[in-house]
């Protein structure tokens, strides 16, 4: 990447807890040095819903559970030369797709939400109805991982990655450097 | 009709079938088929008595069970039918049989009927693809089946005809030689000199015995000749190696479990040579000093067993087998058969010896070679039917003679075993070195678009490849050869074979275990055009790491109807790969993913769905 110009960055969480998001800060002070090499397109942190421009790194969040998440992860695609997927649930699904062990049922789904908003007895749903609001997104049949729907460039690994790797990771992409992860920084016990 | 009492098996019955075999946990297969057969399952109680009378452990006896595919833990039926699901069988017309039978008998395929009358299977290749399709009932082999005549023949079962009076109604009354004629063609094609034209009666064994040992191991060493089961070994080398330790007790195993997908050479030897096989084997125990041989024949060649059995008897009352053979003072040689239960696997020595030690046919690691250290882990040869036929045959004329057909590096004949898209399909035996043209020129496949030659685990070649000879270093093979017309889809091909190894891999080696699977959802996934450029690559890598990390041939081989074809047919594969310049996964369909919440919510996607209220 050349100097002249900042790297543009965008980011997004999808079907995830936006626990990566706050990873993301974690890097603290750093961040102020990051902020020299590069900007921020789409993302959560400034509040862009719509991309600007073509961005150089695209940062996913989470994986895919509603047909929204899909389209948002294809719009990454198009628009983000390298697209990373930060995260257990975006590499795997994570804890979204504990959802997809129903599936010795014909009806997985609707299994899913009657657990969920009728049958539970922790339930308190006074309509006792599945919420069915139009602007509602259509969930998918189960949790995709991110590599599932589209190309994945790049993972970072964790739960959430901690803002060390998150950071020597982003720095060594911007210097064209980054050659996979060592050993060590896969370990979190 | 209603089961029968004797169907239930009881500790004494079980325990006399033991005793039988004198509790040796070594007969463990030959316990178990007895078993099966009587009682038609070998259900977990009777685990434990075979257990406790063998003294092994009942984990042992399932471990052995649980293996063989033609021994079963759940009763089977009366008339257990195993259709031959080979691809040749698929390509002549199977499904229309299979759905005959189905229809017929009330049951789909892998059911028992609820009065344990009948039970439907599929099996891997039988060894009849000459005249696909075919079925095994009971041990009884039928073959050129159409629907037609699968309604006729259910209508007979159904009767309670035995189901060897299907293929004659004085079936029984005839000797087992002609039993075996009467169910199966030989469909001999082209008869060479050593093995299928005339052949003198032992006079092989007869030069053999008056020579010393050593030299007849010379001659067959001295006529180059190489194993016929697909690895062509030399077999004077095979001999000699056996003999080169101190043992007392040596073995001598043909390996008639004739397995790759495609031969049936063995099947026609075995009819028409029985006798040459076992002069063969006498030969080669007199050249190493064996006293004890072993006929390993395939599960699926049962409807043989009575025939082989004669030709032992025969032989053994001719002083042809047995003490002192044809009179020589302190030559003997006598011959065990041992039934094979369903494993591709049990073809590979190694496996083969693990099966006739009553084990799972499990192979045994890459050293000790057999001649080392084989069965009961004493020096022991294995070698092909044909192998054998042709050291009986090297011994009466001569390694001259041999040598004088065929090439410098594969001498003598071969038989092969021609199948699929061709008018005369069967045996031919031809010297080593013709082109696959001159052979296709005879079979008659003009139109031939490809050509698996060595079965699945050998090559499947294009028109352009046709020229290549067949000879060890271009185009080895077992016998095996499938001719494909233009109209068939390779990849289904292809398909097909991976599905196969993933079926057949004993499980002891995790990358043939598991690889193959891995390698059978790729094929699926591009044939159904969900592949990219990195399916591929992703199949080479896996593909390498297969063949290097397993230990028998099974492994070292499954990737090769994938490598064969992605190197022989590139268009095909590239032909079936997404572009995908979008770098989305063509696996992911989102109407598929959104189907079943449309359905709960009652409306249409706002994203994906076109709005046609407008």
């Amino acid at each position: 990447m050349s100097t002249d110009r900042k790297a543009r960055i965008a980011t997004v969480s999808l079907a995830g807890c936006f626990g990566c998001h706050m990873a993301i800060l974690d890097m603290d002070e750093r961040l102020i040095d990051l902020m020299a090499r590069v900007e921020f397109d789409r993302s959560p942190l400034n509040d862009l819903k719509r991309f600007t421009g073509r961005c150089d790194i695209g940062i996913v969040e989470g994986g895919c559970c509603n047909e929204e998440n899909v389209h948002t992860l294809q719009e990454f695609r198009r628009n983000c030369d390298v697209l990373v997927a930060l995260g257990q649930c975006a590499i795997m699904g994570g804890l979204p797709a504990m959802r997809n062990a129903i599936m010795h049922s014909d009806d997985p789904l609707r299994d899913c939400l009657d657990e969920a908003y009728l049958s539970s007895p922790y339930t308190r749903n006074l309509t006792n109805t599945v919420p069915n609001d139009p602007v509602l997104p259509l969930l998918l049949d189960r949790v995709y991982p991110c590599s599932e729907v589209v190309e994945i460039d790049l993972q970072i690994p964790g739960c959430a990655p901690s803002g060390d790797i998150i950071h020597d990771t982003l720095i060594a992409l911007l210097d064209g450097k980054f050659r996979g992860f060592e050993r060590t920084e896969l370990r979190f016990d | 009709m209603v089961q029968s009492q004797t169907d239930i098996a009881t500790p004494a019955e079980i325990e006399a079938i033991c005793a039988r075999f004198d509790d040796d946990p070594h007969r463990m297969l030959d316990i178990l088929q007895e078993v099966q057969t009587r009682f038609r399952c070998v259900s977990p109680e009777v685990m434990e008595v075979v257990a406790s009378a063998t003294g092994l452990t009942r984990v042992a006896v399932d471990a052995v069970v649980s293996f063989y595919s033609f021994l079963s833990d759940a009763p089977k039926g009366r008339v257990t039918i195993r259709l031959c699901d080979d691809i040749v069988d698929r390509f002549s017309g199977l499904d229309a049989v299979i759905a005959a039978f189905e229809a017929e008998l009330g049951i789909k395929v892998g059911q028992t009927s609820g009065d344990g009358a009948f039970s439907l299977e599929v099996t891997a290749c039988i060894g009849m693809c000459d005249q696909a399709p075919a079925a095994m009932i009971n041990d009884v082999v039928l073959t050129s089946l159409t629907a037609e005549r699968v309604r006729d023949l259910v209508t007979q079962l159904k009767e309670g005809v035995d189901p060897g009076l299907l293929i004659g109604s004085r079936y029984y009354e005839k000797p087992p030689q002609d039993r075996i004629r009467d169910a199966v063609r030989n469909n001999i094609r082209r008869a060479g000199a050593v093995l299928l034209g005339p052949v003198p009666a032992d006079s092989g064994l007869k030069k053999a015995l008056q020579m010393r040992p050593e030299q007849v191991i010379d001659i067959i060493e001295d006529s180059g000749l190489r194993g016929c089961g697909g690895a062509g070994f030399p077999a004077g080398k095979k001999l000699r190696h056996a003999t080169q330790n101190d043992s007392t007790r040596r073995f001598v195993f043909c390996n008639a479990d004739e397995g790759e997908p495609g031969t049936f050479k063995d099947r026609v030897l075995l009819t028409e040579r029985a006798h040459l096989m076992v002069e063969g084997m006498t030969v080669a125990a007199r050249a190493i000093g064996a006293e004890e041989g072993l006929i390993y024949l395939r599960g699926e060649y049962t409807y043989m067993r009575d025939h082989i059995l004669a030709v032992l008897d025969d032989r053994r009352a001719r002083g042809l087998l047995g003490r002192n053979i044809m009179g020589m003072e302190g030559s003997h040689f006598d011959v065990r058969l041992q039934m094979g239960a369903g494993s591709y696997v049990c073809g590979e020595a190694g496996a083969l010896i693990s099966s006739c030690e009553g084990l799972p046919g499990e192979p045994k690691g890459r050293l000790p070679l057999p001649t080392e250290r084989g069965y009961l882990g004493l020096p022991t040869v294995v070698n092909n039917v044909e192998t054998f036929c042709h050291i009986a045959r090297v011994m009466d004329r001569g390694a001259e003679w041999f040598r004088g057909m065929g090439t410098d590096t594969s001498p003598g004949t071969k038989l092969f075993s021609v199948s699929g898209d061709c008018l005369n399909p069967g045996i031919y035996e031809l010297e080593y070195g013709l082109t696959l043209a001159e052979l296709l020129d005879m079979a008659g496949a003009p139109e031939a678009a490809a050509v698996m030659v060595g079965g699945p685990s050998g090559t499947i070649i294009g028109r352009e490849h046709f020229g290549r000879r067949l000879v060890f270093g271009d185009l080895p093979t077992g016998g095996a050869v499938m001719i494909f017309g233009p109209h068939r889809n390779i990849l289904e091909i292809v398909d097909y074979y991976m599905g196969f190894f993933v079926h057949e891999s004993c499980g002891y080696c995790t990358p043939c275990r598991v690889g193959n699977v891995f390698l059978h959802k790729a094929v699926q996934k591009i044939r159904a055009g969900q592949g990219k450029q990195a399916d591929l690559d992703y199949i080479r890598e896996y593909s390498a790491t297969i063949m290097e990390t397993s230990r028998c041939g099974l492994g070292q081989t499954s990737p090769n109807p994938i490598l064969s074809t992605l190197k022989n047919f590139p268009l095909l594969y590239s032909a079936m790969l997404k572009g995908g310049g979008d770098r989305t996964q063509p696996t992911f369909d989102i109407q598929d993913a959104i189907e079943e919440a449309r359905s709960i919510a009652q409306r249409r996607s706002y994203i994906f769905d076109r709005d046609f209220t407008q």
